[in-house]
């Protein structure tokens, strides 16, 4: 079983990045959410122009 | 059930059928050892970021001839994810090489050029970001269709130079069909996850232009 090391350490690498790009995706996503929430929210509190 | 939750138990069930596969099914290459099965998961990270920058094309043209938002919403979204899988085929290739070539990189026409798109595709996030207002997309739009010259290059490095990287193997039946299997279900699940990354993305995109457009207009 020589060069486990080189295998474990390219399915690390690969499952690292894809899970940290989905991870920092949702966490995008949800601080947008919230933004779009309150900016709808503020919208709706303006009185009419 | 919306796509993107199919999507999503898609992924997740192939991805685990693709360990399987990939770990516990395929029997070890004669020449190379465990390290070879870097390959089954090597080769669909380079095919969906070929596949992505394709899409980056395809729209970025669309995007110049209609200037419609929504090309661009699936360019840049496409651009993201292929830079993604670009990084890792790259990484992935350098591992592999250091056992069975004996260096982690070297200046070899296939490599090089692979190393020149990964270069194209963060100019073009770059571009989009420092052009800003409504050039930022055009800019990258240009980037996007003059920078895809360099896919076919990638692709077909292997029979235009003399480069140490394998051959074809795939299309020249050098697979048996236990490997070829393996590689084409990774294929499939790298594509469905291609697929989910990107509505993801095209919904980030489309709340980011929501959220300028209540911030500009206010209604």
């Amino acid at each position: 079983m020589e060069n486990v090391g080189y295998l474990f350490a390219a399915y690390t690498i690969i499952w690292l990045v894809v899970f940290g790009y989905v991870l920092s995706l949702s966490s995008r996503q949800n601080k947008m959410k919230r933004e779009l929430e309150s900016l709808k929210e503020a919208l709706k509190e303006q009185p009419p122009k | 059930m919306s796509v993107r939750n199919i999507l999503l138990g898609c992924a997740t069930i192939l991805m685990v059928a693709s360990l399987y596969l990939v770990f516990i099914y395929v029997p070890t290459e004669a020449t190379m050892g465990v390290v070879q099965r870097i390959f089954y998961f090597h080769v669909p990270l380079a095919w969906v970021a070929f596949l992505a920058f394709f899409v980056v094309f395809a729209f970025s043209i669309l995007y110049l001839w209609k200037r419609a938002e929504k090309w661009d919403v699936l360019a840049s979204a496409s651009a993201e994810v292929g830079t993604v899988f670009t990084t890792l085929f790259l990484a992935t290739g350098s591992i592999w090489a250091k056992p069975v070539w004996g260096v982690w990189w070297t200046w070899d026409p296939r490599l090089t050029s692979a190393l020149i798109l990964w270069i194209i595709y963060i100019a073009y996030h770059l571009v989009r970001s420092y052009a800003g207002g409504s050039r930022g997309p055009r800019f990258a739009a240009v980037v996007g269709i003059v920078g895809f010259i360099d896919v076919p290059i990638v692709a077909l490095a292997i029979t235009l130079w003399r480069t140490q990287h394998p051959g074809p193997a795939i299309f020249q039946g050098g697979l048996a069909p236990s490997m070829m299997l393996t590689l084409m279900v990774c294929l499939i699940t790298f594509t469905v996850l291609y697929a989910l990354l990107m509505l993801i993305r095209i919904a980030m995109k489309n709340d980011e232009s929501e959220i300028r457009r209540l911030k500009l207009t206010g209604n």
